[in-house]
């Protein structure tokens, strides 16, 4: 057995171009079958803790999906907001430890901007629970004295060459063509780090300083006839009458069910809250579809390739008769012939698996840095997973039943040619 | 060991799905060392006779002995491991595997067979004295045997029938690719070789002329008695 494995690495060598070609081809099926595998692991992970460490998102009544979509994403747009005073009651349950408040409409450039509080920076966690850090800069103060701060995320500083001391101007609702608040510009005061999340493409600013823009705003215009400039602000109040949202901390996790219960049924309006991680998964599952069809055609590639393994291997077999009568002469049994093929075939196989796993490696860590930034993703180099393996797994057993055809046809072939193939 | 290489004993082989029988052998019976030329044109049955020899194809009646072992009671594996052991074969041509050097391709029963590797002695050493009894010159024996010239081929092939001394060397139109003078300097190589291991040779050809040196010169149209030369 081992004089016919020495000889199927041999035969095989002999035939190096047909059969890497064909390996080839594996490889790069087999790649793509697991880059998806990879960037539907990465891109779930990534999109399900784009915000963590956060145990309840409050917001008015509406569907969770629409307040997550609203409140994490900065997509689309709030219905309903909530009463300060709702807020103030909820964020002062003793079973809240933090709570930071959000107030979302205005836009700049066609990126959201987030009216919060400095505990925004502290509290927002994401992936792994990782806090948000500064690459520049640093939060803006929220006080009244230094009120037209803002801190843009990573995209929003790449994409308009932001900088730390920049200025900007805030627009009205979320359109790029929105009315300006342009008597009031901002100071660009840190810009944070990339975390393939929304906050990346969000401005910030404080909550006063969202306040002041408004001040002589009535109903989504200017005032006329009224205009408070930006130095006069400090004299009124700046306290919000109401936000857009909130995120909520909580002392103790095992709190979270009652504290919902107990925010659903807030007597003096109509809230909701979520849990982020659920809502984001239900999300999630909206786009599974999407996802199931392009590993379906992720797999037919493969067993594209894998057909052509044995497309392959049978033409060679007729070139071959020879040889396998040769062998036959040599005291081969046909029981070695069918081996001889089988092993033929996993190598090409295995080899194919582990080019493409290579190639796999190599591509995501020349292309992670350019998805991170162009997709929100972030993809690593890191040992197949659970997932993979089955995958890999797979591609080797249907490579096997691959070369069970020509193996049999060889079987065939030698039992009725003997010693003396015929032509 | 028994005094007869070969006895066939009322020997029926048949085609499968064919209705005529293509080799009916009532007997035959072949002496050790016994160097015989089996003359046969094509269609008289050589190819199955060959392979029924060698124990790739079976009988459907009748007894083949090799040295005092009845190969056809055996079974596949056991005939496959019969002929790896005792049995050396050169064919027509496209004798060798044209990825492997000229060497190798004489190492390869060694491989195959525990037993001629070990009545090889050294088969490093056994393959390069046969090759150059053989008259391969020496910077041919590395070379693929793919590149080799047809007349260096059949003599790697001869020096691969016979290494690990089998009993039994059945050579198979070995010089029909050849070039008349170099015919008979074949012959005479794998005679000389043949008697010097004492094996028992077995040479089938379609061309007569061949015939003398041999101990025997047997018709297969008058042994076989299916071959009635209206056989195409």
């Amino acid at each position: 057995m081992k004089a016919i494995l020495v000889l199927a690495l041999k035969s095989a060598w002999a035939r190096r171009l047909t059969l890497g070609i064909t390996l080839a081809a594996i490889a790069l099926a087999a790649a793509l079958l697991l880059a998806v595998e990879r960037v539907r692991q990465d891109a779930r992970a990534s999109f399900t803790q784009s915000i963590s460490g956060v145990d309840l998102v409050l917001g008015a009544r509406t569907g969770s999906v629409q307040l997550i979509l609203y409140a994490v994403f900065h997509s689309g747009s709030a219905s309903n907001n909530i009463r300060w005073e709702s807020y103030q009651a909820i964020a002062q349950n003793p079973a809240v430890a933090w709570s930071v408040p959000l107030v979302l409409g205005d836009s700049h450039r066609g990126f959201p901007v987030i009216g919060t509080s400095p505990a925004y920076f502290e509290r927002v966690r994401y992936a792994d629970r990782k806090p948000l850090a500064f690459a520049a800069g640093r939060p803006f103060a929220g006080d009244a004295d230094a009120v037209f701060e803002a801190v843009i995320g990573s995209e929003v500083a790449r994409q308009l060459g932001h900088r730390v001391g920049d200025r900007l101007l805030i627009a009205h609702g979320s359109g790029e063509l929105g009315p300006e608040h342009a008597d009031k510009p901002f100071v660009v005061v840190g810009v944070l780090a990339a975390t393939g999340t929304p906050t990346d493409r969000s401005v910030h600013v404080s909550l006063p300083a969202m306040t002041a823009i408004h001040l002589d705003w009535a109903g989504g215009a200017p005032l006329p006839g009224l205009q408070i400039p930006a130095g006069l602000v400090r004299k009124f109040d700046l306290q919000p009458k109401e936000i857009t949202a909130a995120l909520i901390g909580l002392h103790n996790r095992a709190s979270v069910f009652s504290l919902q219960r107990q925010i659903n049924a807030f007597a003096g309006e109509a809230l909701l809250a979520v849990l982020p991680g659920v809502a984001l998964d239900e999300l999630w599952q909206t786009l599974v579809v999407v996802e199931q069809i392009l590993f379906a055609l992720c797999a037919l590639v493969v067993l594209v390739g894998l057909a052509g393994l044995t497309a392959t291997m049978l033409a060679s077999l007729d070139q071959r008769r020879r040889e396998l009568a040769i062998l036959r002469a040599l005291g081969a049994g046909p029981r070695e012939i069918f081996c001889m093929l089988l092993i033929e075939g996993l190598l090409v196989t295995s080899l194919g698996v582990l080019v493409g796993c290579v190639l796999l490696a190599a591509t995501i860590a020349a292309a992670a840095p350019l998805v991170q930034a162009h997709f929100g993703v972030v993809l690593g180099a890191r040992p197949p997973s659970a997932n993979e393996i089955v995958l890999l797994a797979a591609i080797l057993l249907t490579g096997l039943v691959a070369s069970l055809v020509p193996g049999w046809r060889a079987w065939r072939m030698s039992l009725a040619d003997g010693l003396t193939p015929r032509h | 060991m028994s005094a007869e290489a070969l006895v066939i004993h009322d020997l029926v082989y048949r085609w499968p799905r064919q209705r005529a029988a293509c080799l009916d052998i009532p007997g035959l019976s072949v002496a050790t060392g016994e160097r015989v030329f089996l003359h046969g044109p094509s269609g008289s049955g050589k190819s199955s006779l060959l392979g029924v020899l060698g124990g790739v194809a079976l009988p459907e009646r009748g007894r083949v002995t090799l040295f005092g072992a009845a190969i056809t009671a055996l079974g596949g594996r056991a005939r496959d491991a019969f002929r790896a052991d005792h049995i050396g074969f050169i064919f027509q041509q496209f004798n060798l595997l044209p990825w492997l050097s000229a060497c190798d391709n004489v190492l390869l029963p060694c491989t195959f067979s525990a037993r001629r590797k070990r009545r090889a002695g050294d088969p490093v050493a056994e393959a390069a004295r046969l090759l150059s009894a053989l008259d391969l010159a020496r910077e041919l024996w590395h070379q693929p045997a793919g590149e080799l010239s047809v007349g260096q081929q059949q003599r790697v092939a001869a020096a691969r029938a016979l290494i690990g001394r089998p009993e039994l060397l059945i050579a198979d139109e070995p010089t029909s690719a050849l070039d008349a003078p170099r015919q008979q300097a074949f012959i005479d190589l794998l005679l000389g070789e043949a008697g010097a291991a004492g094996a028992t040779l077995l040479f089938v050809s379609h061309d007569a002329r061949l015939a003398a040196h041999f101990d025997r010169v047997l018709a297969l149209t008058e042994i076989n008695r299916a071959a009635d030369g209206s056989a195409a």
